[in-house]
């Protein structure tokens, strides 16, 4: 295993984008950083710059004037870069599955690692998440 | 301060006659069609004579024709008026409420990309939500879209 | 002299909506604003065409997380103006509830955005950590902390039992206090003053013009509230006042936000002590043809929903109107003339369904020339504040704020911190 995703697993760097989400899953992530989730004693991080990140959260079911974007952030990713989808319009779609904006969902545009479905999934279901992909990935 | 019925009686006595209808669901609610031509006059008297406050238009496809509605509240007596208009589908033109009323320069950009409707003397009429690379004259709100293969 | 347009890529980690404001500037002047939405569209409208009419509550409420009770309220309320319904005494209070319980989260999630905006995250996580009580009283009593599902056409899915009523009855007046002190300590605040006060002012004539709703409009003034303008649920069986504020900068916006905190806290205890047993559901059967129109005061401002129906089980159209879209125009008048360093909190305070602030871009007016992102116009705005922070006046102000912050939290059994 490459020492980024040893690294990664001691320290995941996550970057996050919305693609065209409600906000509930944005902010059930950020809930994650507040005191009572509080992620950031475990060393999971949230950074301003795709170049720094090891682990994408994509929430939303991809508009289409969000699709070039989210593409053209993970290719300027440092590989590996692993990605979370998270929410059930992450997986699915969910509920707009079929609105004539819609280009999703995430893995139709990115490859995906993980699906965290929910609407929103609680902050303890995408730590839990978190968990598990660094599991897969050791 | 006026009340409702003041206010209803204002607007009847400007178009009244010349509305092409008008209707009065419940107490708190007015509707009113009007005549293209007289749109203008009908906003400015509504908006700045009456003081309503200006909330949104809608935009409807109908078989009947392209409809815009223009939904102002009178806070103070809690009533809410709507004036009608009814459009032509093959050419969908009215005039643009902007100049008198800011706020409606995006919905009058939404109603364009989402129905058709062409708004003239906008300021700014240009893309408000669809994507970039949305097809133009494809109007995703009309019951035709989807139907007829584009 | 030379424009610049500072783009702004979304590269803040707390970046939420996605839309992209672009100021142009002239040195450290905001000359003029705009705003590229779309990111965020998923045709709802359309889609609520088919769907029927029971199952379009679900699907408004995804239109915004934060708003998850004033689109399904707003709506069902317009379809129940089509069918003359009579909603049950039980559910009205029970919506009193659950809209006041989503005020009161969404102002505190809105006061921590703006603590972090401008770089005083003792308020940011302060306000966050008072949010998680008011998410276990919704789930509480909806089951959910977000989406709760609660809204149906003719009443409420889910009723409060009765034994359960001392305990979130509890849970709310512990919020009380510490709530109270929370306000009390951030409108006092010199360091909020400073940043705040007479910046990005929204005149009354402007607020009007652009449509402005909500503690947007009442802090320019007016007085417009729904809930008191055309009362709904239970708001007009209740004591409550409706909070304005004269100077229309994003102080007064702050006040007004903070002031409805109690006001919510207020509400919620007499529909919980008021409420009587009884069915909460009026059981409509068929919709027939005809408009309706519903209107709620989300913590926004005014949502409106018109709905047509043709008598079939789907509406034939469905109109959605958030309070944000006439608010946040109304940056057109608040930050042309202002500093750059300002740009982010004036955008954040008409509340825009946050975060859009992150989207910002500024550019090249000249050359069109691309500038470094939004991060740093965020950071701009941090610094700002630090170098206020960074006085003595700053430091003693900072320090206070915690130290009161804190003690309240270990008076209502908080954990230490």
């Amino acid at each position: 295993m490459g020492l980024k995703l040893k690294a990664l697993c001691k320290s995941p760097w996550i970057f996050h984008i919305n693609t065209g989400a409600c906000n509930n899953c944005d902010i059930e992530l950020v809930d994650a950083l507040t005191p009572r989730f509080d992620v950031e004693r475990l060393g999971v991080l949230l950074v301003g710059t795709i170049r720094h990140a090891d682990v994408l959260v994509v929430t939303g079911g991809v508009t289409q004037q969000a699709a070039p974007r989210l593409r053209r952030l993970h290719q300027q990713a440092p590989k590996p870069c692993l990605v979370i989808a998270c929410g059930t319009c992450a997986c699915t779609k969910g509920i707009f599955h079929d609105g004539y904006h819609m280009v999703g969902p995430v893995d139709e545009i990115v490859p995906v690692d993980i699906y965290i479905p929910g609407c929103p999934p609680k902050p303890e279901a995408i730590i839990d998440a978190v968990v598990k992909l660094l599991r897969k990935v050791a | 301060m006026k009340d409702r019925e003041e206010i209803i009686a204002k607007i009847n006595e400007a178009v009244g006659k010349k509305a092409v209808s008008s209707y009065r669901p419940a107490p708190n609610r007015f509707h009113v069609s009007v005549a293209q031509g007289d749109l203008r006059k009908t906003v400015k008297l509504v908006f700045e004579e009456l003081l309503g406050r200006y909330v949104i238009l809608t935009g409807v496809d109908t078989p009947q024709g392209m409809e815009v509605l223009y939904h102002f509240s009178f806070d103070e007596v809690g009533l809410v008026v709507t004036l009608r208009v009814l459009l032509d589908k093959q050419d969908a033109k009215i005039d643009s409420i902007t100049p008198i009323v800011r706020g409606a320069e995006w919905i009058e950009r939404e109603i364009h990309e989402l129905l058709g409707v062409e708004f003239v003397g906008h300021p700014n009429m240009r893309r408000l939500i669809l994507a970039e690379d949305w097809p133009e004259g494809v109007y995703p709100l009309r019951r035709s879209y989807g139907r007829d293969s584009t | 002299m030379k424009r610049t347009v500072i783009p702004i890529g979304p590269y803040h980690p707390l970046q939420e909506e996605a839309e992209f404001f672009q100021l142009q500037v002239e040195g450290e002047r905001v000359v003029d604003i705009d705003v590229d939405l779309g990111y965020n569209h998923r045709g709802i409208e359309k889609i609520c065409e088919s769907r029927t009419f029971d199952q379009i509550p679900f699907v408004v409420e995804r239109i915004c997380g934060i708003c998850s009770t004033s689109h399904p309220l707003a709506y069902v309320r317009a379809v129940e103006e089509i069918a003359e319904v009579e909603v049950l005494e039980r559910a009205l209070y029970i919506r009193t509830i659950i809209a006041e319980l989503e005020r009161l989260h969404s102002h505190l999630l809105w006061l921590g955005l703006a603590g972090h905006f401008i770089g005083y995250n003792t308020v940011f996580m302060w306000a966050w950590r008072y949010r998680e009580p008011v998410l276990d009283i919704m789930e509480e009593v909806t089951g959910n902390r977000n989406n709760y599902a609660m809204m149906k056409v003719g009443g409420v899915r889910r009723d409060i039992l009765e034994e359960d009523l001392p305990k979130i009855k509890k849970m709310v007046e512990g919020l009380r206090r510490p709530l109270d002190m929370l306000v009390g300590a951030v409108l006092d605040d010199p360091v909020i003053h400073a940043r705040t006060k007479g910046i990005g002012v929204l005149t009354p004539e402007d607020a009007r013009i652009y449509g402005a709703v909500g503690p947007t409009a009442r802090a320019s003034g007016l007085a417009i509230d729904v809930r008191r303008d055309e009362p709904y649920a239970a708001y007009d069986r209740v004591e409550w006042k409706v909070i304005t504020w004269e100077s229309g900068d994003v102080f007064a916006k702050v006040a007004v936000r903070l002031l409805e905190i109690p006001e919510s806290i207020k509400i919620i205890v007499q529909c919980l002590d008021q409420m009587k047993p009884g069915e909460i559901d009026a059981k409509v059967k068929e919709i027939p043809p005809g408009e309706g129109i519903g209107r709620v005061e989300a913590p926004r401002g005014e949502t409106f929903h018109y709905v047509r129906s043709d008598g079939s089980n789907r509406p034939v159209r469905h109109k959605v109107r958030a309070p944000s879209y006439t608010n946040v125009p109304t940056f057109k008048a608040t930050c042309v003339g202002q500093t750059v360093s300002d740009a982010t909190i004036i955008l954040a305070a008409v509340d825009p369904c946050y975060s859009c602030t992150e989207r910002m871009a500024v550019v090249d007016g000249v050359g069109g020339k691309r500038l470094s992102g939004g991060y740093d116009l965020i950071s701009l705005s941090q610094r700002r504040t630090r170098e206020i922070l960074n006085t003595l006046a700053g430091r003693v102000a900072q320090g206070e704020l915690e130290r009161g912050l804190r003690e309240g939290y270990r008076r209502i059994g908080g954990k230490a911190c």
